[in-house]
């Protein structure tokens, strides 16, 4: 039985080699592309669809939790023991460098002046962070999303950074849930109410983030909101990380629960940090990039199903002399199942070189701009292994189909041309 | 060697019977050379398919070298084809993406000989019909008549018990049908055993016995001088 197998394979390779190597380059050439389209469909369309909530992700530890955030218990204010904490930091070498962050609930109020007093106060609710801007545009890069005005200094008293959502002429779509600020602009005065705490600031620069919740929040220097807020203890409510390129943030994490941080602070990764619907959203779109992904991979076998069985039709009378002259019908469809196997394998090759060599570091480079996102390619290599697997397989089995079909009919028949 | 007992054939086509072959007795021996002839329709192709099994009888007997051929299942008669029967068609029937040494030497590597053998087998082969210097062309390089001598080729080369030909030469102008022809001749002195379908009484002379069919039946079986 098995040296049969073994001499059939070995006529079916033979019979294919022949095939592939005498066929139509033209023809060639098109069932590879429809190969090549199939496989950057089956990885592109999942990967994007993926890639675009991963820059969510990327873009909420770049402009907002960095590598490792470190915040408030839920039973807490604010981070006790935080310069202890911020000091244990100092001494962890994979560390390049941190945010020490005041965080507090606040009310912006505009046009105050001209109110008349029957008239509803312009009002939005607000997290006001109070932040060394040196060490925070280290961390977060805050500086380079000022989009109008400038960004803080360390002496800038009475000056604050808004989000742009915190203000009317930056909404494209009003959304009666969230209050933004009217006719205010770089170098309007607003009114803050926190703490028990009324103070009049300019807004010094309007700065603007992918992260939703970033940008609806503000800026002040720490000296001047510390005060403020009443925190003369200086504990903080938050501290972003930056490791250095190359560190694992699991395993800086993992020391800073060694070394007993959570007595004090949760602290999580940016992974452990991400909301829960983040994780949700990019759950389901990699479950509908599976489901383009599997639609794409129906499509590709009736390809090279119709491809295949106009060939087999078009070859029955060769098949039939085939059969006549004693070549077994298992080491026909095996020719078959061999050129289906060089059509997937050499259009899904060209498509990972495609996909690795050219589009995802173009992505990576030149992300696509999305309002909440930069949207990037994600093809992680496990994964695009397994849909190039599936690939093939399933064209095997659409190759062998049609195949068998017309390796089945009459040998005769074939040879003459007979229904 | 091969003998066929009340072997019938008959073809329906909805409704309609056409009894092709109305039992036939035949039997070849061993390194004979027969022509079978008729007129057209009368059911000498259709009587060589089913002796050199490529063909299922409606009923009858085929033996061949005292195997009963009704009794094989499809595998079987594949088998027996390949070890035991060679074949020449009209149009030749060539594999168009293998070249002439490719086609000879297919069923040699099916019957399981290495590549150096089976393609030496083959480049013997090719030599004998004269086309040594023909091996690496594919069939649309070749002319008619040097594809049927590669058909011719592949048939002999494995040394098959019989060599059926149907209408070897009737796609071939004088010249090939006269190379062809002596290529059979040669094969049946060195006791190649050859059944051959003509309808060209020039070429149905040269072998050692003509049988004529008509109506689906055996006329006439007569020795030439």
């Amino acid at each position: 039985m098995f040296p049969r197998f073994t001499l059939n394979l070995r006529i079916g390779f033979f019979l294919a080699t022949r095939q592939i190597r005498r066929t139509s380059p033209w023809t060639t050439v098109l069932i590879i592309s429809v190969m090549v389209l199939t496989f950057l469909n089956l990885v592109v369309v999942s990967g994007m669809l993926v890639g675009l909530v991963q820059g969510i992700g990327n873009a909420t530890r770049k402009e907002y939790t960095s590598d490792i955030i470190i915040s408030t218990l839920d039973n807490k204010k604010y981070i006790e023991e935080s310069a202890n904490i911020t000091s244990l930091l100092g001494t962890i070498p994979e560390i390049d460098s941190l945010s020490r962050r005041y965080v507090e609930g606040a009310i912006l109020e505009a046009n105050y002046a001209s109110r008349k007093e029957n008239e509803k106060p312009n009002t939005a609710n607000v997290q006001i962070f109070g932040i060394d801007p040196a060490d925070e545009d280290a961390v977060t890069g805050l500086a380079a999303h000022i989009i109008d005005g400038s960004y803080l200094s360390s002496g800038d008293y009475d000056q604050i950074i808004l989000g742009n959502h915190l203000l009317t002429q930056y909404i494209l779509i009003e959304d009666p849930n969230l209050a933004t600020l009217d006719n205010v602009g770089v170098g309007t005065k607003i009114r803050i109410s926190v703490a028990n705490t009324v103070r009049e600031v300019t807004i010094k620069g309007i700065m603007e983030s992918k992260v939703d919740l970033r940008s609806r929040n503000a800026f002040m220097i720490d000296t001047q909101f510390r005060n403020m807020i009443g925190r003369n203890d200086r504990n903080v409510d938050a501290i972003a990380v930056l490791l250095k390129k190359g560190a694992d943030p699991v395993a800086v994490r993992d020391k800073l629960i060694r070394d007993g941080v959570t007595a004090f602070a949760k602290v999580q990764t940016y992974d452990d940090a991400q909301p829960k619907f983040v994780k949700d959203v990019v759950k389901t779109f990699n479950i509908l990039g599976t489901v383009f992904g599997s639609i794409g991979i129906v499509v590709s076998s009736i390809t090279i199903f119709i491809v295949i069985f106009i060939n087999a039709i078009t070859r029955r009378k060769f098949i039939g002399i085939l059969k006549a002259i004693g070549i077994r019908g298992q080491a026909i469809e095996i020719s078959y199942i061999f050129q289906s196997i060089f059509y997937a394998v050499i259009g899904s090759s060209l498509g990972l070189v495609l996909v690795y060599s050219s589009l995802v570091p173009f992505f990576l480079s030149h992300p696509i701009d999305f309002p909440f996102s930069d949207g990037i390619l994600v093809a992680p290599p496990k994964e695009t292994f397994i849909r190039m697997g599936l690939l093939v397989l399933s064209t095997v089995v659409a190759g062998f189909i049609p195949a068998r079909m017309i390796v089945r009919k009459n040998t005769l028949n074939s040879i003459l041309g007979r229904n | 060697m091969i003998e066929t007992r009340n072997l019938t054939k008959t073809f329906k086509h909805g409704n309609i019977e056409t009894h092709v072959l109305k039992g036939i007795d035949f039997r070849a021996e061993s390194g004979e050379f027969i022509a079978i002839m008729g007129r057209s329709g009368a059911g000498k192709s259709t009587f060589l398919y089913q002796m050199s099994l490529l063909d299922v009888p409606t009923s009858g007997e085929i033996v061949i070298d005292g195997e009963h051929t009704h009794a094989m299942n499809q595998a079987k008669r594949a088998r027996f084809r390949l070890f035991r029967c060679g074949y020449v068609f009209q149009d030749y029937a060539l594999l168009p993406e293998l070249s002439a040494i490719e086609n000879v030497a297919l069923p040699l590597l099916m019957q399981n000989l290495n590549k150096t053998k089976a393609f030496s087998r083959a480049y013997e082969a090719l030599e004998k019909v004269g086309l040594g210097h023909r091996l690496e062309n594919i069939p649309s390089n070749l002319s008619g008549g040097e594809q049927q001598r590669v058909s011719v080729a592949r048939a002999f080369a494995h040394r098959p018990k019989i060599l059926f030909a149907d209408e070897p030469t009737a796609n071939l102008d004088n010249e090939s049908s006269a190379l062809v022809m002596n290529i059979f001749r040669e094969l049946h002195r060195e006791g190649q055993t050859i059944i051959m379908v003509t309808h060209e009484e020039q070429y149905a002379r040269m072998a050692g016995k003509i049988a004529k069919i008509d109506d689906g039946r055996i006329i006439s079986v007569t020795n030439n001088g």
